[in-house]
């Protein structure tokens, strides 16, 4: 978490000087549910996004340098500079990307959960949305059918109660997501989004099942987004949200004075991975620095097989 | 070979490549409505899968199992159709492998009928393949006889792209010679459906019936007309049709939809920047009115390209008529 947590903030520096350039989401304060969603699923659960991808990327496994740079437009990034964060796709990883539109994704994510019944084996497909995503048709439209066909597929909404600029209920009635996918009878939970243990519990639950062959379900994340909905906004409606308020929800931090308080793992131990995460970023960017843009000509290669 | 209706050749070709490879799937809506539909006793339930109402469901799903190595064919009837889900069609399908830098590609048919004007009115009748002709990405397939809606579509299973299909719901039950077992059209090469020196006429899809019906009439008046059918407009076979304006000098082009949003437009366009020497007038398009296909008979037929009006617009170009509204 540490390391999704600086390097969301090198981003967010990075982008004021204009070394990351365009449209990025930051996930500060949302990393514990990518954190333990994620570190639970192998390389070939392939794993969808929305566009703050930043977070399940980094995950799902794939390397810091890489996505950097491919933030940074360089080649030696994970789509060669094509993509950017909006696009963020680690094949080898099995994650098949961020998306720009919002909800995008989820019909495919049942594509990869067909294709892993079709195959047989105990591969499961996961996508990642916010609440917002939930009032497009699309997002019905792929309730009903994952629930028809009973797919393996774990749906992971995370709930920070804001949908661009605005919040959720000027866009529902229906405060919880889990409610609104209740008529499917598909098996759902809504846990704090913010509590570690509690997402990693809930959703290793779920993945156990979906292993066997069972599907879909729904894991609703309470959580709340620090910084503006796109990096530049200026966020006024987070003024509710005071900093010492922040200290207590904050997803780290909660995981940290548990974890010393039960004897896991000590205060310097902390520091360490604070330490290592931030070291590994520096490289990163080194790396992206150092790294070419992409030659003009890909471009004719690529537009088709 | 055997004379087989269009809609048959199609069939047949997916079924063939349904037999051919395991990775083949096949879904939509009504697909197979009873046990006995011949898809589902062939392949079973597994690959042969009846869907709801929800194209982009259907297509985004199919996105999703192209990029994990399955090829699947989409059956969604109407091209109209296609515009409920254009996120997956425009924005999804055809852009993941470029934005990923190359490490996926999406093989997906997207089957649908057009142009059905026989009174199935406004929103069931559209020819709009030239919507989907720019998509970067995406190829798209217009099949104007059964040999060819055979081989196009066993060509667009094979092919790693993902492929907009069109297919001419007046041409379903029309008969053509189809070559048994495995056969495949390239995409990127036109047909020369018959030879000529004094004008081209390019025609699109079930137009070019009409324009060798107006070529037939032509040739009674001495004028001996050349008739290209592109067959895919994505990859576009330019050449084939700027090899056919040099010989001779003149161009028509023959499209059902509406003029500004047809595929003609692009194609004379592309003609005009790289054969504009050849030309020794300007180029002519017939092409439905810019309006939405009424469903009175007569207003239908008021609106569409017909025979005369081909045979029309070449006498024009060949400086035989005078320029009318």
């Amino acid at each position: 978490m540490w390391r999704i947590r600086h390097f969301e903030e090198q981003v967010g520096v990075l982008k004021r000087a204009d070394q990351v350039h365009g449209l990025i989401h930051l996930s500060v304060g949302q990393e514990g549910v990518s954190a333990s969603v994620c570190t639970q699923l192998r390389d070939d659960d392939p794993v969808y996004s929305g566009h703050r991808a930043h977070g399940h990327c980094i995950a799902k496994g794939a390397p810091l340098e890489r996505i950097l740079a491919e933030l940074m437009g360089r080649d030696g990034g994970l789509c060669r500079g094509l993509g950017g964060s909006m696009h963020l796709v680690d094949v080898e990883h099995g994650f098949m990307g961020a998306t720009g539109v919002v909800g995008g994704n989820i019909p495919m994510a049942l594509g990869s959960a067909l294709a892993g019944r079709l195959r047989g084996g105990d591969q499961v497909a996961v996508v990642f949305f916010g609440d917002g995503a939930v009032q497009a048709g699309h997002f019905n439209e792929s309730i009903n059918l994952a629930t028809l066909w009973g797919l393996p597929l774990i749906l992971v909404c995370e709930n920070n109660g804001f949908a661009e600029f605005t919040p959720r209920s000027a866009h529902t009635n229906v405060e919880r997501v889990s409610d609104v996918v209740a008529p499917y009878e598909v098996e759902r939970e809504t846990v704090d989004g913010n509590d570690v243990l509690a997402v990693w519990e809930a959703f290793g639950r779920f993945l156990a099942e979906a292993r066997k062959g069972s599907g879909p379900f729904l894991l609703e994340c309470l959580t709340h987004r620090l910084r503006g909905h796109y990096e530049g906004d200026p966020g006024k409606y987070r003024e509710a949200i005071a900093k010492a308020d922040w200290q207590e929800k904050d997803p780290i931090l909660r995981l940290q004075r548990h974890g010393v308080s039960e004897g896991w793992f000590s205060e310097d131990d902390v520091a360490a991975v604070e330490r290592e995460s931030l070291a590994e970023i520096e490289k990163a960017e080194q790396f992206a620095r150092e790294s070419p843009f992409p030659d003009q000509r890909l471009i004719a290669e690529l537009v088709y097989a | 070979m055997a004379e087989i209706p269009y809609i048959a050749a199609i069939e047949m070709a997916i079924h063939g490549e349904m037999e051919r490879d395991d990775s083949v799937l096949y879904f939509g809506q009504n697909i197979a409505t009873t046990e006995n539909d011949k898809f589902l006793q062939a392949f079973g339930p597994d690959r042969v899968r009846v869907t709801p109402i929800s194209e982009t469901a259907e297509i985004g799903m199919a996105v999703g199992a192209a990029l994990a190595g399955y090829r699947p064919v989409v059956e969604l009837y109407m091209a109209e159709f296609m515009l409920v889900a254009m996120d997956q069609v425009v924005n999804e399908a055809p852009r993941f492998r470029y934005m990923t830098g190359g490490q996926v590609t999406v093989p997906l048919v997207l089957k649908a009928g057009y142009g059905f004007t026989a009174g199935w009115a406004g929103q069931h009748t559209g020819t709009i393949y030239g919507m989907f002709m720019g998509v970067p990405g995406l190829r798209v397939a217009i099949p104007s006889t059964a040999a060819d809606a055979k081989g196009l579509m066993a060509t667009a299973i094979r092919d790693d792209n993902p492929v907009a299909y069109f297919h001419h719901y007046l041409l379903t039950l029309i008969p053509g010679e189809v070559p048994d077992g495995e056969h495949l059209v390239p995409f990127g090469e036109a047909a020369v459906r018959r030879e000529g020196g004094d004008v081209t006429i390019v025609a699109l899809g079930y137009m070019v019936g009409l324009a060798l019906e107006a070529a037939d009439r032509l040739a009674s008046e001495g004028i001996e007309a050349e008739v290209i059918d592109p067959r895919t407009l994505n990859p576009l076979d330019l050449k084939t049709i700027l090899e056919s304006v040099e010989k001779t000098g003149h161009l028509v082009l023959v499209d059902q939809a509406t003029r500004h949003g047809s595929a003609s437009a692009v194609i004379a366009a592309d003609v005009a920047d790289e054969g504009f020497s050849s030309l020794k007038a300007p180029i002519k398009q017939v092409t439905a009115l810019d309006a939405t296909i009424p469903y009175s008979q007569p207003m239908e037929e008021y609106l569409l390209p017909d025979v005369d009006k081909i045979v029309g617009a070449v006498q024009q170009v060949l400086g035989q008529a005078p320029v009318t509204a």
